[in-house]
């Protein structure tokens, strides 16, 4: 193993020279490239990340140059992207989805000279692998509150996409929420087993406003569950996800959570080009800028969205956790007590529902 | 008036040059789309057919080209057998994905054993598991007749969710913090398909697919169920004649296509991908399908089709993170090379006449 | 009206919605494989109609003008393959999987800059008689393509059963041969089953991206192209059979959701594989114990046909 890494490392090599820098030198000029694993008029992820990278390129002008891949897909093809970039000069990579974590360590291990973040992964087995991740599960938290209070029939729904902690963890936060603000409030997840099907997350939404949901919150990509939820003529409200979505304001889109990547991306090259840079494992949230509320809007009362605001406002304080305790899991085992909040490793793992949501994670 | 006169034998000339005619038309109707977007569109034409092979990276793109090419080759020979006598696999996706996780689960229930007979038996285990998800559309149809692209094509939706299933469930990481994806095999050695020689992009899924290319070639031209395979596709009425079992060559080309493609999926899992993950499967049962039809259905023109294949592929890929060009414009580029490589090769086959039809 | 939790009457509205993309599509191509041809593309031509009609509608403010851009579209990707398997005679199954990969590629060039724009909206089309209980929602809450779909299925299933034209259609997807040696033009009416079969796929595609979604995203049409080529051959090459394979699958993956809202302890993975296997189960119940004609496959289906031969 060991020797064919090193053979591997020396035909790569000549690649090398090309990718100057170094971690304290600093440099006049850098180059960043990013890996979309989808296309970037997905109006979603990639879209949100693309606008992080068009931020980086505005803020450093011809100091930057960016450069990006759309479309690819994890594993093989991700690691020849990541090593074609690195040959062709690229100074930092970032690698947008969990899917390239190994792909993206096997490619660092070749080029040392040469940054890679990792985004949503865990993985840093190499001095220039930094990952990076936003903690979306505050926002769900400000989106529980405007559910539980928001709704009429009591019942709230969650379009899932694939049981991972990311998914459970922002599901868990809805819930707890929303039944802080409603006691009586309950909650129908349905997964779609997809990230992306606009048709039938369209279907999901319209099964739950059938069963008589009347807030959705999603998980998936496409603002299709808004649009469902526009048929409702105002009955139904539900949020903007990854983007704005501000076109269904200001109902039945009365918030959104906004994947809001740009300030991450002009602190790092920032840091590359001062020569500040150091490997790092960053989660930050609404404090950080990564997760944004979008406008509530005038359809949400003015108390409430007073509130809303001032939840938004403590956890970005760091005053207020969406995971406070007492709270027990799903089969009444305790997790946390009274007054402890939620040490990140649970959540980075999450795989359980919290007490009173009902059904099972698909397993 | 023009019109088409069939060849009464194929034009050899033709043969060689049809592809090169569409690669030129492509090269020019594309260029002007590339152009029309305001890129240049001679250097989007050497990224994309120079560089990979005689560029500054070659030393590395080479290597890939086999890397994409082979399990392409090795499914397109597959399913080639059973179009040539009408028997139409379509579902080599579901099949290639099967393969994948039989072949993986084998290889993780011994894991961290090391023996060297973990990774043979998991080449089995991937094979078996592309056989038996092919078995299905081939039993349901030589026991109810059922239409095998229907049923084929399904399954492969079916393979997804079992594929969705495995990743976050039954071969989850144990170690992988809750997140979605297998094990990867390049922490295990004894199940893993690492290149043969570093940095040349040459694992056992490419050595397989030129062996299996070889062996379609000589079955093809040398051996009675080559022959019989023929036969069906050309005169199915004859080959009954001839004492050829209509069922038994289904059974027999779909569990071939299966097993080959099952094949291709276990050497990507545990090579070039590394792990079993939701979003696995990349298209590569599809797209085989036309690399099968672009090598003519000829084992050997299904090697060099594939290579092709990679080409756009791979230089694709650099086109559009060098000069900033959408994926897409490299899929409608690729799209069109596919058209006219289809379009020209009607001239191995017809020759153009002019002048009005003779009336027989 | 409530079995397990799920209504009945919502079910069967909801159903009707989500099959009509995948109900025209496979109408369309049951026309273009009655004729003889195999156009794997239709993935390819919804795709191309969902960003035509798009752009149209948003264009001119006018859903109807849209469908119309959106039918223009899928024709248009269409008139490719005619070229290339009439004119070139190139392999059908190889040019259809090419239409889709182009036809993919071009949908998010065209579409670049259509990202969050909100087409005009396409009501319902008796308005306020849709409240009336139980038939309201099913018989007179739909939007007009809602019932075009299934006019379309009746005109279909007359025009090939009754008339000239259509006897000519399936003469010419039976044998191309006779049909040549009867002075019929094989390859103009294979084109004009074609054009058609591409019209309707687009007509699917815009309604995905003008009534389903409303949105345009890359690659909204998600594969339905693929199960619309699945209930034409499901269908057995019958009108009517189409409508009820699409409204049967697009029935199940609504229900498997509904299931999933209502609360039910069946595991959610095995619900999502269910609309695949029970159209499986279906085809083979349906095949089995039936000869070969029953099944109805235009005997030169696939095949492309020369003149000269």
């Amino acid at each position: 193993m060991l020797r064919r890494t090193l053979l591997a490392s020396a035909a790569l090599g000549l690649g090398l020279s090309l990718a100057s820098g170094a971690f304290a030198a600093g440099m006049d000029k850098v180059k960043a490239c990013f890996v979309y694993v989808g296309p970037i008029g997905d109006g979603g992820w990639t879209y949100q990340h693309h606008q992080g990278a068009l931020e980086l390129q505005k803020a450093f002008g011809d100091k930057v140059e960016i450069a990006w891949q759309e479309n690819v897909p994890e594993g093989a093809d991700a690691e020849r992207v990541l090593t074609q970039m690195a040959l062709g000069g690229c100074n930092i990579i970032f690698t947008t989805s969990f899917g390239y974590m190994d792909a993206t360590n096997a490619v660092a291990a070749k080029f040392p000279n040469v940054m890679f973040e990792h985004a949503t992964g865990f993985k840093r087995e190499h001095p220039n692998v930094s990952t990076y991740n936003a903690r979306f599960y505050e926002g769900r938290a400000v989106q529980g509150y405007l559910a539980g209070k928001m709704t009429k029939s009591n019942k709230i729904g969650y379009i899932a996409s694939f049981p991972i902690p990311e998914v459970i963890m922002g599901i868990n936060s809805y819930y707890l929420n929303a039944k802080k603000a409603n006691p009586n409030v309950e909650l129908t997840v349905v997964w779609a087993f997809t990230w992306f099907d606009p048709a039938k997350e369209a279907d999901a939404a319209k099964a739950l406003i059938d069963s008589g949901v009347d807030v959705i919150a999603s998980h998936t990509d496409s603002t299709a569950p808004l649009a469902e939820a526009a048929k409702s003529e105002g009955k139904v409200v539900g949020f903007g996800q990854a983007s704005d979505m501000a076109e269904y304001k200001p109902s039945p889109r009365i918030s959104s959570i906004i994947d809001n990547w740009g300030p991450y991306y002009v602190k790092r090259v920032g840091a590359l080009l001062d020569g500040s840079y150091a490997q790092a494992d960053a989660w930050e949230g609404i404090s950080g800028g990564e997760v944004k509320i979008g406008e509530i809007t005038e359809a949400v009362p003015a108390d409430v969205k007073a509130e809303a605001e001032k939840i938004r406002d403590e956890i970005a304080a760091g005053t207020y956790h969406p995971f406070t305790g007492p709270i027990n899991k799903q089969d009444g085992s305790p997790w946390l007590a009274e007054g402890q909040t939620a040490p990140d490793g649970d959540l980075l793992g999450m795989n359980f529902y919290v007490e009173g949501v009902t059904g099972d994670i698909p397993k | 008036m023009l019109r088409l006169e069939k060849r009464p034998i194929p034009s050899r000339f033709w043969l060689y040059a049809t592809p090169v005619v569409a690669v030129i038309l492509t090269m020019i109707f594309g260029g002007l789309l590339f152009a029309a977007m305001g890129v240049n569109p001679f250097a989007v034409i050497k990224t994309i057919f120079w560089d990979p092979l005689f560029g500054e990276f070659a030393f590395y793109l080479r290597g890939q080209l086999l890397v994409k090419a082979g399990p392409l080759i090795l499914i397109a020979i597959g399913l080639s057998l059973g179009f040539r006598a009408g028997i139409w696999n379509i579902g080599a996706e579901g099949q290639y994905i099967m393969g994948a996780i039989f072949g993986a689960a084998v290889g993780l229930a011994f894991y961290p054993t090391e023996n060297r007979l973990i990774f043979p038996l998991m080449v089995i285990a991937g094979a078996f598991g592309g056989w038996v998800w092919a078995m299905i559309p081939a039993i349901l149809k030589t026991r109810f007749n059922t239409n095998e692209i229907l049923v084929s094509l399904m399954l492969v939706y079916v393979a997804q969710t079992i594929l969705a299933k495995a990743s976050t469930g039954f071969l989850k990481n144990p170690e992988g913090m809750g997140f979605p994806g297998s094990r990867n095999f390049s922490s295990f050695p004894a199940a893993a398909n690492p290149e043969l020689i570093a940095g040349s992009g040459l694992h056992w899924g490419g050595v397989t697919a030129v062996l299996v290319a070889l062996a379609a070639w000589v079955l093809l031209s040398r051996h009675i169920i080559g022959f019989q395979i023929r036969l069906t596709g050309q005169a199915p009425r004859a080959a009954r004649f001839a004492g050829v079992a209509p069922k038994r060559l289904v059974v027999l080309c779909m569990g071939l296509s299966g097993a080959l493609a099952g094949l291709a999926g276990l050497f990507e899992v545990t090579g070039p991908a590394g792990q079993i993950s939701i979003d696995f499967n990349v298209g590569y049962g599809f797209t085989a399908i036309i690399v099968a039809f672009l090598g003519r259905l000829n084992p050997i023109g299904i090697v060099l089709a594939g290579i092709l294949m990679a080409l756009t592929y791979v230089g694709g890929e650099m086109a559009s993170t060098n000069l900033g060009l959408p994926s897409a414009a490299i899929q409608v580029f690729q799209g069109m090379l596919l058209f006219f490589l289809l379009a020209v090769d009607v001239f191995t086959n017809y020759r153009v006449r002019f002048g009005r039809v003779e009336v027989a | 009206m409530d079995i397990a939790g799920i209504n009945l009457v919502t079910l069967i509205a909801s159903l009707m919605v989500a099959a009509v993309p995948i109900l025209l599509a496979a109408i369309g191509e049951l026309v273009v494989e009655k004729s003889g041809v195999l156009n794997l593309g239709v993935e390819g031509m919804m795709i191309m109609g969902a960003i035509g009609g798009f752009m149209v509608a948003v264009a001119t403010g006018s859903p109807l003008m849209g469908f119309i851009g959106g039918a223009i579209g899928g024709a248009v990707l269409s008139l490719f393959f005619a070229v290339l398997t009439l004119g070139f005679l190139a392999n059908q199954v190889a040019t259809g999987l090419a239409l889709t990969m182009f036809g993919l590629g071009l949908s998010s060039l065209m579409g670049q800059g259509y990202n969050g724009v909100k087409p005009p909206p396409t009501g319902a089309l008796f308005g306020p008689l849709g409240d009336i209980p139980v038939i309201g929602p099913i018989l007179l809450g739909h939007d007009w393509m809602v019932y075009f779909s299934i006019l379309i299925v009746a005109v279909v299933w007359w025009v090939l059963r009754y008339t000239r034209t259509g006897l000519i259609i399936r003469a010419v997807g039976e044998s191309h041969d006779a049909a040549h040696a009867l002075g019929y033009n094989v390859a103009r009416i294979r084109l004009l089953c074609i054009m058609f079969g591409g019209a309707m796929a687009g007509l699917g595609g815009a309604y995905v991206s003008l009534v389903r979604v409303p949105q345009w995203v890359d690659g909204i049409t998600a594969g339905a192209g693929w199960i619309a080529l699945a209930i034409v051959v499901f269908a057995s090459w019958k009108p009517w059979r189409v409508l009820l394979g699409a409204y049967l699958f697009g029935g199940i993956t609504v229900l498997q959701l509904r299931l999933q809202a209502a609360g039910s302890s069946i595991p959610v993975e095995y619900l999502s594989m269910a609309p695949y296997l029970i159209t499986i189960l279906v085809l083979v119940i349906m095949s089995s114990g039936r000869s070969k004609a029953a099944l109805n496959a235009p005997a030169a289906l696939g095949q492309n046909f020369h003149a000269s031969r």
